[in-house]
């Protein structure tokens, strides 16, 4: 096995890993309800394309989009269609967004599935429109559509595929799982995938934490053919290797470009459930429907990994883990470093949730307020993108926008290191966030601006020349009557007769004067 | 049911602010007791009733900024620069010294800039320089060491403290004052002949300069701060010095060895220049800020007024930090132009 | 004996003036050598005002108020703007900042214009009064607002003869939410006090 580097930093919280027993899949049933958000992914919403009343099976389409950046939405079980409005969606502001409520019948019925297990065979464009079509996005968190991520253009060759099995965040242990009991699943799977963007070569990339997986994959990758070299590469555990810029570094040493991408690199990663997710959209046609939640902390009795179907609100997983609400309970989406928490239990599960963790008080204290930054530099220590945090956090209270773009704010990947280290206690992963959301803003207000400026100077020259066009006309037309005045008395024909006849009276009384010129009849 | 909402991340390591204060005042411990064996217990009056002082100028600082003493006070850092400001005074202090320098430390150091984190310039030695230069001849006077004079008692040193004008004070010349009045003899002879100078240094301050260097050691393993602030001042320290040697002549400026455990080099490399508030941010800077500092101090020592030079040097470090940090920024990931990696 | 030492007064008067006169001259002529045109100034501060072409500052249009800031005028006259504007000028030209000039309007939520076609008869005062072209229409056809383009300035309430345009507010949905800055008291004792 080639030899992996060290990424800057990085931290070593308690992993808290056994709790949830990976390697072992419980299924959370089925509700009595699912709530679908359209928006489940990053990019535009898909089009509803059915209508309260109707009656839906497993798979078939329940929202259409008319682009590759809006994902569609399939639905998970068979039942009736009884809402279609905004509900509590998981997302840090608690705000809503559009829903479809669909109530399950209990007797899961599917459409008929088609897949292509020829796969080999057929043309890349029609491999990447099923996985569009089977409404496949990131599963490790980030939910960016997997089919855009695939259809890098023919300037951006990617030679190297990374199925990205780090899970470097304690407490989740959901893919740990998948490799634990599905290896020959996500091997075939990174097969598909690199035949797609023709890589030549299959990076599975696991922390030493999970031995079991690593001999899992191990075994995978053994028992099978491929035409890529690929291996199976295990490094030292620490927070936050598994962020996809972080691991590349890794695996390979190269760093990627700030404001650019691994495809530029020639990398693509990919997380194992959306390996085995691509697998079922080619091979079986299944849509993506349902994914392994890790549901854990020390207030749930029955923590796991479960099979959850998508649109299962957390309120029933909370049942079904025997929930045991604790003072100061927090309800986190995701993992205690990169997780958000939850108002209402009354959201419900989507493509990208990874996690939900329920801890009690002694597990992980709610934070004391924070005191007075000592400028101690532990946080650029612990920074594994070797930003200076603490220079970050002065400039996002004093608003200075310059300054945090000069210190590279929208290089920080939020992964939370700095607060974790910080002995003042202050969450500066927070100020960073507040500050990146202003200046976005602040950036689209000024696009704004500028374009209104544009159309208003542009509207100021338009009337200018009108104006100067109508005065050039009536300046035009004034001339024109001055010169008309003027020629007028020499145009007479009257006045022109007598002053003939003068002149002719003139003539015959002095035959030898010869009057210039008006010799005209 | 409704749910705590707080923002991620939802653990935190072992460090907290408190935390590292303790572990830097259990530092100075070996080098107190030190102290003490050697110059009696008038380090030890200061250091409480510094801290006391210290405790209640902070109380009313904060009562007239409009905040609630309590959490501040129990953070320990005016503690820390108290302590470091008495170790550094010379014991059997008058009462009004140890007032005057806490006072400015506390409240000039410290509160006028904002508090805790705000301070540009290191504290303690805001404090003493402020003494320095305001009572030169208390400042200069130093306790004979034990081996060369008696050494006074708890009285004695109560005495000195709360009744300045009936005390006797025996003093002696330190070290440092030594080397610089030399007027003609050879560094050889100089060591043999003057009964300040021990086994390798001064009397007294070899062994001081040693337990502080255990102690600054100890915070190193405890990952308090990072090694290249104190490295970079020994260094340059024992790089100047050595250049200066000048083979041990009577112009000698004295040998690496000599400034390395004489006044106040170990304390100041390793609880001085280590005080994050007041250095440079990135690891680069650091070692500049502790390099530049050590070469401060030999010129100062050598060349300048004054008999030891940690003060002042640090506090114009102090002024240049922003421009270290502003030059010695880390190269961010993804900055750097793409290399291949060929496997 | 030199001429400084036997007649000092007249020496530094001499040195003085003669320095004066030598970078006066270098100024005057580095200010018509490198002379700019227009008021870059008055061009940086149009970058920084909103565009909103509303005219509540006083003045008829952004440049114009811009003109004005640059020649002395206050900076808090700009209510589309709000506090933001206010201090990014008063960063800029090195001012205090102050807050917005009520006597000019108050800060209001965005918002954008809107025709209700039933009763739209078509007569075009509103596009001529549209300082963005931001209306769509003709003469005796339908007149729309294109939203993307409105600012929000309330310039084509007046024209309209019978009263068909709206301003409504810009609705922001999820995509539009942000995190906010974690307050600054440092410590809980401190917000109980303030």
């Amino acid at each position: 096995m080639r030899a992996t580097h060290s990424i800057h930093g990085g931290i070593h919280p308690t992993e808290a890993k056994a709790l949830s027993a990976p390697g072992t899949v419980l299924d959370a049933g089925i509700p009595d309800k699912l709530v679908l958000p359209l928006s489940q992914h990053i990019g535009r919403q898909p089009d509803v394309i059915v209508e309260v009343g109707e009656t839906v099976k497993g798979g078939q389409v329940l929202a259409l989009g008319d682009g590759p950046m809006s994902v569609p939405l399939h639905a998970p079980t068979s039942g009736t269609i009884t809402a279609i409005d905004d509900r509590a969606v998981p997302h840090p502001s608690g705000l809503t967004n559009r829903c479809i409520e669909l109530s399950c019948d209990g007797a899961d019925n599917w459409v008929a599935l088609e897949g292509l297990s020829n796969w080999r065979e057929v043309d890349r464009t029609a491999l990447i429109s099923a996985i569009s079509q089977a409404g496949v996005a990131g599963m490790g968190g980030a939910g960016f559509p997997t089919a855009v991520k695939l259809n890098s253009p023919a300037t951006q060759p990617i030679r190297t595929l990374i199925i990205n099995g780090t899970e470097c965040e304690p407490y989740i242990s959901a893919d740990d799982t998948l490799m634990q009991i599905d290896a020959p699943a996500i091997v075939e799977g990174a097969e598909i995938l690199a035949h797609i963007v023709n890589a030549e070569e299959i990076l599975f990339a696991v922390e030493d934490n999970k031995p079991i997986a690593l001999a899992a994959m191990q075994e995978a990758v053994d028992a099978s053919d491929s035409n890529c070299r690929r291996e199976v590469m295990s490094f030292p555990t620490k927070y936050p290797s598994g962020g996809e810029k972080q691991l590349i570094e890794i695996l390979t040493g190269q760093q990627v470009p700030s404001g650019g991408l691994p495809a530029h690199l020639g990398i693509v990663c990919q997380n194992p459930g959306t390996a085995v997710a691509v697998r079922e959209a080619v091979l079986m046609g299944k849509p993506l429907t349902e994914r392994i939640v890790t549901l854990t902390g020390q207030a749930l009795n029955k923590p796991g990994n479960y099979r959850v179907r998508l649109g299962t609100p957390i309120s029933h997983l909370l049942a079904v883990t025997a929930f045991d609400p604790k003072d100061n309970q927090r309800l986190i989406h995701g993992g205690p470093m990169m997780g958000f928490a939850l108002e209402s239990s009354d959201v419900p599960v989507i493509k990208t949730t990874n996690c939900v963790l329920v801890p009690t008080e002694q597990e992980l204290p709610t934070p004391p307020p924070a005191q007075a930054c000592i400028r101690c530099g532990l946080c650029a220590e612990a920074c594994p993108a070797s930003l200076l945090p603490q220079q970050l956090y002065w400039y996002a209270r004093a608003k200075d926008q310059e300054q945090l773009e000069k210190h590279h704010l929208f290089d920080c990947i939020e992964c939370g290191a700095c607060s974790w280290v910080c002995p003042s206690h202050i969450p500066l992963v927070q100020y960073y966030r507040a500050a990146k959301g202003s200046i976005v803003d602040a950036r689209a207000e000024k696009t704004r601006s500028d374009r209104s400026r544009d159309r208003f100077e542009a509207r100021q020259e338009r009337v200018e020349r009108e104006l100067a066009a109508r005065e050039a006309q009536r300046a035009a037309r004034r001339a024109a009557a001055q010169k008309k005045a003027e020629q007028g008395a020499d145009d007479d024909p009257i006045a022109a007769a007598i002053a003939r006849a003068k002149a002719k009276k003139q003539t015959a009384e002095d035959p030898q004067s010869t009057p210039a010129g008006d010799d005209q009849s | 049911m409704s749910f705590l909402k707080i923002t991620s991340p939802h653990g935190h390591g072992p460090l907290t602010t408190a935390g590292i204060m303790q572990t830097v005042l259990l530092a100075t411990l070996p080098g107190v007791a030190v102290m003490t064996w050697f110059f009696g217990p008038g380090t030890l009056i200061n250091l409480l009733f510094g801290g006391a002082l210290a405790l209640a100028f902070e109380a009313a600082a904060l009562r007239l900024r409009d905040r609630n003493p309590g959490p501040y006070l129990r953070d320990y850092s005016v503690l820390v620069t108290s302590t470091l400001l008495c170790i550094a005074l010379p014991p059997y202090s008058p009462w009004w010294l140890i007032a005057t320098g806490i006072f400015s430390s506390v409240i000039l150091g410290k509160h006028v800039f904002g508090g805790l984190g705000y301070n540009p310039f290191n504290p303690a030695m805001v404090g003493y320089v402020i003494l320095l230069i305001s009572f030169p001849l208390q400042m200069s006077t130093w306790q004979a060491p034990r081996g060369l004079d008696a050494v006074p008692g708890v009285m004695d040193a109560l005495e000195a403290l709360l009744l300045p004008a009936h005390y006797d004070a025996v003093t002696m010349a330190t070290p440092l004052d030594v080397l610089r009045q030399n007027q003609g003899l050879l560094m050889a002879d100089l060591q043999a002949q003057k009964p300040q100078f021990g086994r390798w240094a001064g009397v007294g301050w070899e062994w001081v300069n040693l337990a502080f260097l255990a102690g600054g050691l100890w915070l190193l393993f405890k990952r308090v701060f990072t090694w290249h602030a104190p490295v970079g001042l020994l260094v340059a320290l024992g790089l100047c010095a050595a250049i200066g040697f000048d083979s041990g002549s009577s112009e000698s400026g004295g040998s690496p060895l000599l400034h390395w455990l004489s006044g106040a080099t170990m304390f100041g490399a390793f609880f001085i220049i280590t005080d994050p508030v007041s250095s440079a941010v990135s690891n680069r800077g650091r070692l500049i800020f502790g390099a530049l500092i050590g070469v401060l101090i030999y010129l100062i020592r050598v060349h300048g007024n004054y008999p030891d030079a940690v003060a002042f040097a640090v506090l114009i470090l102090n002024f240049a930090a922003p421009l270290i940090d502003q030059y010695t920024q880390p190269a961010v990931y993804g900055s750097k132009p793409v290399k291949r990696d060929e496997p | 004996m030199s001429f400084i030492e036997t007649q000092p007064l007249l020496a530094a008067l001499i040195a003085l003036l003669g320095l004066g006169a030598t970078f006066g001259a270098i100024l005057g002529f580095a200010s018509i050598r490198f002379r700019t045109e227009g008021n870059p100034l008055a061009d940086q501060i149009n970058q920084i005002l909103p565009q909103t072409q509303c005219g509540q500052c006083g003045y008829p249009g952004c440049k114009p108020y811009a003109t004005a800031i640059a020649d002395g005028d206050a900076i808090n006259k700009c209510p589309p703007g709000g506090q933001e504007t206010i201090d990014a000028l008063a960063d800029l030209l090195d001012v205090e900042s102050m807050t917005l000039d009520a006597e000019h309007g108050e800060e209001k939520a965005p918002k954008v214009a809107f025709i209700r076609e039933e009763e739209c008869i078509g007569c075009t005062k509103c596009i001529q009064a549209c300082p963005v072209d931001a209306i769509l229409g003709a003469a005796k056809l339908m007149h729309t607002v294109i939203a993307d383009e409105c600012t929000g300035c309330d310039l084509c309430l007046d024209p309209c003869p019978v009263d068909c345009i709206d301003m409504i507010e810009r609705k922001n949905g999820i995509q539009h939410w942000r995190w906010e800055l974690p307050s600054d008291n440092l410590i809980a004792s401190d917000r109980a006090a303030a």
